[in-house]
């Protein structure tokens, strides 16, 4: 048996880290994947600018709350040209598994919000 | 019926003795005297069929026309000519779509239901939008019945079928097996009660469940146009069937040109064969065509009532199982009589999206199929975004069930938070 669901995607879907709404973003979006129903929105404050509170409200599969925790950790600090620099390979080493093209997509929706919203 | 020797007969048990293939209803898996048949085509007489003038050309071409009567006598058709070869029944749908364009007009109605598969849906969908037509859907009950069928799962209820279908309906379109809820439609009864209020209403079936699982009688149907694909029913991919009524066949225009389907072509004009040739053009998957009448053989030999018995006791069993195990945790879609259900259940759990079922089944070698199974329209109307399809068919085992129970209880602890 090899799963890829391994401890550090269990544990961030079982305790999304920045999971919350944030009342006043600088920049928010909202984003679904409607081949598998998974929706994100995704919320960043900006101040001297870096980014300085990210939030997101994500619903859909262990991977694509996993990818959305991972994701955030990363974000906080970095100047929008840093951002810009995050890009699929940057999540498949993040999250540390191989994903079957099918699933890929569940991981990419995070990353396509946060591109959106820089 | 003997599992175990019908599983003998299916070589991938080999390669994966742990598999547990719960996803029938999007293809089966196949027996070898099938494999066997289309290597025989390639190994021993893999000619072009119908022109060339020489012995194995004419052995691939009786072969070919060989199954043409073996589908015909399976699906009751009075006549082979009636039997069009297609590469599945999406095509055989779009091709029936693309020949009726012409007949709708402007505020005309086309109707199909919310359980039809995308293939039998969005065509009509699409050609009512191009002229303007209305498209009606017929609504399923909590029970996952047609609206319009009442308890028993036979009987019409006219009053309601009579808001749907109207003078100005032109086609209507529905399946005989739903493959996400395995409604088994009463189709006889629905042809007689739609012609009854239009007669002249097209209705297009779509069998790609029927012929596998619940068998598909023309006849007694009487519906226009019926469509399935082999690799649902134990057959090679890329081989489907269009079966029209003669007299709609032998007006309908080809809806591809080329060669082999031509009686002669000059500078500016071309003549057609009659059906079915006109509308096969070009090469066509032969090998697959010629080794799906053992598919059909196979199917016949154990007899297609016995299978429906086989997938009713599993359907019970695992109806049965799954509640008991997970409760209230899981829901079961579509009705729970096994009389008016072929061997597809699909479920979900609240908290668990159905990938994630799925990829941890597959942990397990469980095969199952997640998402929206191609009818977005039907999950939409059960509030669903997706879920969880478990099918079965003649090599299916209660064991197999077992596992998949003992498999969504590994799914539960793993996602518990």
């Amino acid at each position: 048996m090899n799963s890829i669901y391994q401890e550090i995607i269990l544990d961030h879907y079982r305790n999304p880290r920045n999971a919350k709404i944030i009342e006043n973003p600088t920049s928010q979006i909202s984003l679904n994947n409607p081949l598998c129903g998974d929706k994100i929105t995704f919320s960043i404050v900006e101040g001297d600018g870096v980014v300085k509170e990210v939030g997101y409200n994500a619903t859909g599969c262990a991977i694509s709350i996993a990818s959305a925790s991972l994701l955030s950790e990363q974000i906080i600090g970095k100047t929008k040209d840093e951002l810009k620099k995050i890009d699929k390979d940057y999540i498949i080493d993040l999250i540390g598994i191989e994903l079957s093209p099918n699933r890929i997509k569940c991981a990419l929706l995070p990353l396509e919000a946060l591109s959106k919203v820089i | 019926m003997d599992i175990e020797k019908i599983r003998n007969n299916f070589p991938i048990f080999l390669y994966h003795p742990e598999l547990v293939y719960l996803d029938s209803t999007a293809t089966s898996l196949k027996p070898k005297r099938v494999i066997e048949k289309e290597k025989e085509y390639y190994e021993q007489y893999s000619a072009n069929i119908h022109r060339g003038i020489y012995k194995i050309a004419e052995k691939a071409t009786a072969e070919y026309e060989q199954t043409r009567e073996v589908v015909a006598d399976y699906i009751g058709a009075s006549d082979s000519a009636e039997i069009v070869f297609t590469r599945g029944a999406t095509e055989g749908i779009n091709m029936v779509a693309s020949a009726f364009t012409e007949i709708v007009k402007e505020g005309d109605n086309l109707v199909a239901t919310i359980m039809d598969h995308h293939s039998n849906f969005v065509p009509w969908q699409q050609l009512a939008k191009k002229k303007r037509a209305h498209f009606a859907i017929i609504p399923i009950r909590e029970d996952g019945l047609l609206s319009v069928v009442e308890e028993d799962g036979i009987t019409i209820d006219k009053t309601a079928l009579s808001k749907f279908i109207t003078a100005n309906t032109k086609i209507v379109a529905f399946p005989a097996v739903s493959n996400v809820l395995g409604t088994i439609n009463p189709v006889e009864e629905l042809v007689k009660a739609i012609k009854e209020i239009n007669p002249s209403a097209i209705i297009v079936v779509d069998a790609a469940q029927a012929a596998p699982h619940a068998g598909v009688d023309v006849q007694k149907w009487s519906a226009d146009f019926v469509v399935f694909s082999a690799h649902k029913m134990l057959g090679p991919t890329g081989v489907g069937v269009l079966w029209g009524k003669k007299e709609h066949l032998k007006e309908m225009q080809p809806v591809q040109f080329g060669g082999e389907m031509v009686l002669e072509v000059n500078e500016q004009d071309t003549t057609f064969k009659d059906t079915p040739y006109k509308f096969e053009s070009g090469t066509t998957n032969i090998s697959g065509v010629i080794a799906f009448k053992e598919a059909i053989n196979y199917l016949r030999a154990i007899g297609i009532d016995t299978i429906r018995e086989h997938e009713k006791e599993l359907v019970m069993y695992a109806i049965e199982q799954l509640e008991e195990k997970f409760g209230t945790e899981i829901k079961i879609i579509g009705t729970k009589n096994p009389q008016f259900r072929a061997g597809i259940i699909s479920f979900s759990f609240e908290t668990i999206h159905s990938h994630d079922i799925a990829q941890l089944l597959d942990d397990k070698s469980i095969a199952v199929r997640a998402g929206y199974h191609c009818t977005m329209p039907l999950h939409n109307h059960l509030n669903l975004t997706s879920s969880t399809r478990a099918s079965f068919y003649l090599y299916t085992t209660k064991k197999d069930i077992d596992a998949l129970i003992k498999g969504l209880d590994y799914v539960r602890n793993t996602m518990q938070k």
